[in-house]
């Protein structure tokens, strides 16, 4: 089984220099690309390769490349942003690959960045990443000394110049147009749509935007073609996965598996399955805002697709899993604190409506909520959608609780009834 | 005044960027660092040196949790209280801390050695219960090992 995204990570260890790096390989592909491909043949390798944006949302890559306006007359500089912002509740993969591996992101920018033609790029990175950060900088330096990055990179008459941008923390940030408002130096809410990014973007101008995870698979692909990309996945999808495990589990923690593994081949082989004398209850599979899914789905691949049949998403991959003893209620009411803190405020379904959501999950949690309170909630559910708010934030968060009335209304019911919560 | 160094720090990090007031975030961290938090003189300070109004950096430094616009001790304790941190016991680590600081989520020591802070998850959540002192990560937290911690710092 290849394994590329992690085959230079060696855990416990500090990440390869660029020296070492590119005597495991590194750097080939960037070379490849320089010599050999134009711009358009990187996008369309991409676009063959089926790799789907790791960031949650699942979009081709390539395509996404393929909207960013080429040729002499179009507005410049273009950028390149990359969202390592990584804030949703319960995953910690691009923090493993930024810290693990930081030139193979580094060699990932700058092939997408000639795709699009871009001239400068920005990792937009979380405030409380800061060993990825000091491990990032250091790599950027080598490269710049290197002559990977910076003015006319290896001959090729290629310009770019790549930047570290911390941040100072706010989950509304990982929005890719709050993240622009928040590069520009404003308050980071999001704008309205259209125009889109690849048009509009950062300081009016084109912008790609790619997660980490996404990008580190580029010079893989590069290198090795679309065919082996394909081969690596049991699904359609393309390549590896970063996927993760936390909760109650003999052994959390992330590893790099063909994209399409079922979830109980992560919880039981990787994780090592569950704490003696615990069961699994329920599954949060790609973060907080992703729809629960039960004891009865282990069986379900962790796919873009398949977890959309299951009435889920992937998300980012990295699945919370919630064993017999832990309070389903009390989870969504720490859930929904999360979201109604981190509402920006720009929209009130998401400022008022969230908040009004908490307060309900907090009562009932602490044995006042209502027979009626189920129903508002549902309500909730209903009314805050996409369409109705600017961006996907609230709607996110009317995933898992959505989810939670399907599956575990009696464990509402029986907070409301007892008075108290039954798992206390 | 802002110093001859931080002046530089910040002319340097806005070079990273087609307007000056991008820098706002990271000029503001700059002083932080030097300072331990951000005053509204400072605000009006670093404004100046990004040419843009006071009123306008003082929105974005209101809008992040990790601008300090009021005195914090001289280390910030950030105790995860994220959805896998709180199935792993974060009641029982925040309860502790509490108790062994003498002090509730906000606030500071008498002597200014803590301030203790939730935060969202830290995406360290293979090591539940975690928190973050100043820029030093701590998983896999109980009682005995926050003890520990907490002595190491002066």
């Amino acid at each position: 089984m290849e394994l590329p995204l992690t085959q230079n990570i060696r855990p416990g260890r500090p990440p390869l220099n660029l020296a070492e790096y590119e005597n495991a390989g590194g750097y080939q592909g960037l070379r490849k690309v320089l010599a050999q491909l134009a711009p358009e043949d990187v996008t369309q390798l991409v676009l063959e390769s089926n790799l789907r944006g790791r960031g949650g949302a699942g979009f081709p890559t390539g395509r996404k490349w393929s909207f960013v306006p080429m040729g002499e007359d179009v507005p410049r500089p273009k950028y390149l942003v990359i969202n390592a912002d990584e804030m949703e509740p319960a995953t910690f993969k691009d923090r493993f690959l930024m810290e693990g591996d930081p030139h193979q992101l580094i060699e990932g920018i700058i092939i997408a960045a000639y795709a699009v033609q871009a001239g400068i790029s920005y990792i937009f990175l979380r405030r409380v990443y800061v060993t990825a950060s000091q491990r990032l900088e250091t790599a950027i330096k080598e490269a710049y000394a290197k002559g990977y990055l910076g003015q006319n990179i290896l001959g090729s008459g290629f310009n770019l110049d790549l930047y570290l941008h911390m941040s100072a923390g706010r989950y509304i940030c990982g929005e890719e147009t709050a993240l622009l408002n928040a590069l520009e130096g404003k308050r980071a809410i999001p704008r309205s749509k259209p125009p889109f990014p690849p048009v509009v973007g950062l300081w009016g101008k084109p912008t790609a935007f790619n997660n980490v995870e996404t990008i580190c698979n580029v010079p893989h692909i590069i290198r090795h073609g679309p065919t082996w990309f394909r081969a690596l996945s049991r699904v359609p999808d393309g390549g590896t996965k970063i996927y993760g495990a936390s909760g109650k589990v003999r052994r959390p923690g992330a590893w790099e598996l063909p994209m399409g593994v079922t979830i109980r081949e992560i919880l039981e082989e990787h994780a090592g399955g569950m704490q003696d004398g615990l069961a699994v209850r329920a599954i949060l599979p790609g973060g907080a805002s992703t729809d629960m899914l039960t004891a009865e789905h282990l069986d379900v691949r962790m796919d873009f697709n398949s977890m959309q049949e299951a009435g889920s998403r992937l998300g980012t991959g990295t699945m919370v899993v919630i064993d017999d003893r832990t309070c389903i209620v009390g989870l969504l009411s720490n859930l929904m604190h999360f979201f109604a803190q981190e509402s920006c405020g720009w929209c009130t379904p998401c400022r008022e409506g969230l908040v009004w959501v908490a307060k309900i999950l907090k009562a009932i949690e602490h044995g006042m909520g209502k027979p009626e309170d189920i129903e508002h909630l549902r309500l909730h559910t209903r009314l805050i959608t996409l369409g109705r708010t600017f961006c996907a934030l609230a709607p996110g968060a009317m995933e898992p609780l959505q989810s939670a009335l399907i599956y575990f209304e009696d464990d509402f019911k029986r907070h409301i009834h007892e008075k108290r919560c039954p798992w206390r | 005044m802002l110093t001859e160094q931080e002046k530089k720090e910040i002319e340097a990090v806005a070079e990273h960027y087609p307007m000056k007031r991008a820098a706002g975030i990271e000029a503001l961290k700059i002083v932080q660092k030097h300072r331990g938090w951000v005053s509204d003189e400072v605000v009006t300070l670093v404004a100046d040196v990004l040419e843009m109004s006071s009123t306008d950096l003082d929105a974005v430094a209101t809008f992040y949790n990790f601008i300090f616009r009021r005195p914090v001790g001289r280390h910030v304790i950030l105790v995860c209280d994220s959805v896998s941190c709180w199935i792993m016991g974060y009641d029982t680590i925040v309860n502790h801390l509490k108790n062994r600081l003498g002090i509730g989520l906000g606030e500071t020591t008498g002597d200014g050695r803590f301030t203790l802070l939730p935060n969202v998850c830290l995406g360290a959540c293979d090591r539940a219960p975690a928190m973050m002192i100043d820029d030093e990560l701590y998983g896999d937290l109980d009682a005995e090992k926050i003890d520990k911690i907490l002595a190491s710092y002066d």
